[in-house]
């Protein structure tokens, strides 16, 4: 029970990453029809914005020039570093969205898809040749602490993880079902042709929908940079071929069915390495879903496919 | 100000008369024409190209049309260039100006004949222009082969990105499946002192028994696509392509969980049997019998299946059995792609066919052209032949790369050449008729 309970937590941890992720990947595809490959790429880079978005709020050393006490300080960078990152990376996904995404609004959507693709590898290589191959370290953020619930130990980390990436879906949900901009963003989904009729600018929600994505990306960057604090150019590879397997399977556009589905992959991983030998992982966790999307093609949340796809 | 515009723009208009004037020969020169004159470039590389490397300061030549040499040295830019114009450009348009009235004569009279003889006759120029064009240096008969594969693996996932419409990621995976299964046919029969133990066979029996194994992998990946056909019945489009990209992550993944095929080492060692001819034969059989599967009634139901599945399907076309088919095709030229590509590189693991390899193969399916045989031919080749020039410029390399692709795609959506049939009649037919082009040509000349 200790350890399940403790598995658990690691799944939950593990998941979020996935769901903040595949969220991003779920509003563009759901919004714009299109895969963005590049989105593992973005959270990448959000993790290294982080990583010197905290590393300079450090070294202004906002505690000693206000007076702030340590933890509290340490509290106040945190949230600084999430908001600025927030921030600058929703720029970086604008400007993917307006260099990659689109002069292609009207090509078939395998090119969109190969632009995507190849933006990825810029930024994966630009990486490389500004930061050079040495991977960096995240600076500790939150002064690890223990705490027993029910027999398990939990580190704060794993709980600040998943309370903030559970937090970040819920608050996008309520975003796009209360808001107006919400609400054109859906029906930008539900309808691309007929939206900008109503004088709905679609390269403004486009730009929106990207700005969101990335954002979720960043903080899932932060969030990633707090528990592994390594971080590599390649790392945002696996992460999004993954986290776009998680998109697919939560449905067309539905950003609670990508989040769900991030944290099943999240628990199908970690519980698969309790069994079987880790190297097992990926086999195991493709094949469920290779099953699932067998019997339900659409996804949880997605409706069934019409043949009014826009190809 | 005028005066001199004016001159300037006459002066021009003269240039570009000269050029047109120049150049218009060059229209009416046949396939046959060109392919001559290549292999009289070759013919005087192979005789002078070593001679005449040191005059103009290179210590040999330049193994890829000196691309390579200039971004590495940039103080060489003449003596390549020099060497370039020297060799190939001013051979080729001196030789196929000369032939071209025996070109075109030669070609008009083997259009007579079955279209088969005149492929041979072309096949046969194009492998001795390879042959010793690739005799200079081994890095040149690597790039080749490479190239040669790359045209397999283009082609076989044109019929399912292009004709079929669908966006398939599965084809690492079956690279992987056919690479293993040759590698292992042949690792066990020919190899000893390996994982598996003794060879049951005597090594001189190899290049025989190297085709068995070629379609053994290619079965096994037709097997594989199995898990990809049949769900393909049920969803289309990106659902497919997540199906398509989990059956990539599992076969990779069993790939490094069976240990009795080296698990996450792979399997090296491979005999050396994939050299240039073998290569040749193959894609030359593939290239024909993809165009021949794509113009076939077949391939007009596949392309009839991306337009509309249900219009097919109120049209008598068997969506189904079209689909299988064409899953379970093209997964056998990537099986058979795959282990030739184990034979080049003679060491493959799960690792060689991952998230990259499938960036590769989808960016030469998308520079060359949907929908199109030459379009795959010549993506293949050019990003192949463009990924190994630019090898010097190092990492900096996977960032003009993809600049490039995605002013392709912005562009040409489609590719470089998408749509266009494969017709080789009028690919080997002469230019001018002999009988009558001749005549008019004569005052000219």
């Amino acid at each position: 029970m200790q350890i399940f309970l403790q598995q658990l937590m690691n799944a939950l941890q593990w998941g979020s990453f996935y769901a903040l992720i595949a969220i991003g990947y779920s509003m563009v595809y759901g919004v714009l029809m299109l895969f963005n490959f590049a989105h593992g790429d973005i959270f990448m880079v959000g993790a290294y914005i982080g990583f010197f978005v905290a590393s300079g709020l450090l070294a202004l050393d906002l505690g000693g020039v206000i007076g702030l006490p340590v933890g509290v300080e340490l509290a106040v960078v945190l949230v600084l570093t999430l908001i600025i990152s927030m921030l600058l990376n929703s720029v970086v996904g604008m400007l993917v969205e307006r260099i990659g995404y689109r002069p292609l609004r009207d090509a078939p959507r395998a090119s969109a898809a190969i632009t995507g693709l190849m933006i990825g590898i810029i930024l994966e290589t630009g990486n490389l040749a500004i930061l050079g191959p040495q991977r960096l370290s995240f600076p500790e953020l939150i002064p690890s602490r223990t705490i027993i619930i029910l027999g398990a130990s939990v580190t704060n980390k794993k709980i600040l993880i998943v309370g903030v990436s559970i937090l970040l879906t819920l608050a996008l949900h309520q975003f796009v079902q209360r808001t107006k901009w919400g609400m054109a963003m859906r029906a930008m989904a539900y309808d691309y042709v007929v939206v900008p009729l109503m004088g709905i600018s679609s390269n403004t929600i486009a730009l929106m929908t990207f700005a969101l994505g990335s954002a979720l990306a960043a903080a899932a960057g932060i969030l990633f940079g707090i528990a592994y604090p390594v971080l590599d150019p390649n790392m945002g590879i696996l992460f999004g071929w993954k986290a776009f397997v998680a998109a697919i399977l939560g449905g067309r556009g539905s950003i609670l069915g990508a989040g769900l589905a991030g944290f099943l992959l999240g628990f199908i991983e970690i519980f698969v390495t309790m069994v079987f030998p880790s190297t097992m992982r990926n086999l195991i966790a493709f094949s469920i879903i290779l099953i699932i999307l067998t019997f339900r093609p659409h996804g949880f949340f997605g409706e069934p496919y019409s043949a009014q796809l826009r190809l | 100000m005028t005066k001199i515009t004016n001159s300037l723009i006459q002066f021009w208009q003269r240039v570009r008369r000269m050029g047109r004037k120049f150049f218009k020969p060059y229209r009416n020169i046949p396939l046959l024409g060109w392919l001559i004159a290549g292999l009289a470039a070759v013919i005087l590389e192979q005789l002078l190209g070593y001679a005449l490397a040191p005059w103009i300061g290179l210590s040999k030549p330049p193994a890829l049309f000196g691309v390579s040499l200039i971004l590495s040295e940039p103080a060489l830019f003449f003596s390549a260039l020099v060497y370039l114009l020297l060799i190939f450009v001013l051979p080729i348009l001196l030789v196929s100006r000369l032939t071209r009235y025996p070109a075109n004569r030669t070609a008009g009279w083997l259009s007579r004949f079955p279209l088969a003889v005149t492929a041979l006759v072309h096949m046969a120029v194009l492998y001795a222009i390879l042959h010793i064009w690739t005799d200079i240096s081994s890095y040149r008969l690597l790039v080749t082969r490479l190239a040669m594969i790359s045209i397999i693996v283009t082609l076989s996932l044109n019929v399912i990105n292009g004709y079929m419409g669908e966006f398939s990621c599965s084809h690492p995976g079956f690279l992987a499946l056919g690479a293993y299964g040759a590698s292992v046919f042949t690792v066990v029969l020919f190899v000893s002192e390996n994982l598996f133990g003794e060879a049951l066979l005597p090594a001189s029996w190899a290049p025989f028994f190297f085709p068995v194994s070629l379609i053994l992998g290619g079965i096994v990946a037709a097997l594989g696509a199995l898990l990809v056909a049949v769900p393909s019945f049920r969803t289309r489009g990106d659902y497919l392509a997540i199906i398509s990209l989990a059956f990539m992550f599992i076969v990779i993944s069993l790939f490094e969980n069976m240990e009795w095929v080296g698990g996450a080492r792979g399997i090296s060692s491979q005999p050396d049997l994939a050299n240039l001819p073998t290569i040749f034969v193959w894609t030359m059989l593939s290239i024909w019998i993809i165009n021949n599967f794509v113009r076939s009634t077949l391939g007009k139901a596949l392309s009839a299946v991306r337009d509309g599945e249900l219009a097919a399907n109120a049209m008598t076309v068997n969506t189904r059995r079209t689909k299988m088919v064409a899953f379970l095709f093209a997964a056998f030229w990537a099986g058979v792609a795959g282990g030739l590509f184990a034979h080049v590189i003679r060491y493959i693991n799960p690792g060689t066919f991952g998230i990259r390899k499938l960036a590769e193969v989808l960016a030469m399916v998308y520079f060359g052209g949907l929908n199109s045989v030459t379009g795959s031919i010549v993506g293949a080749v050019g990003f192949s032949l463009i990924s190994e020039a630019l090898r010097p410029l190092n990492i900096y390399k996977w960032i003009l790369i993809p600049i490039m692709l995605i002013l392709i795609m912005i562009f040409r959506p489609m590719g470089l050449i998408a749509f266009t049939e494969f017709d080789l009649e009028s690919i080997f037919q002469p230019k001018v008729d002999p009988a009558e082009g001749e005549g008019a040509d004569h005052g000219a000349a």
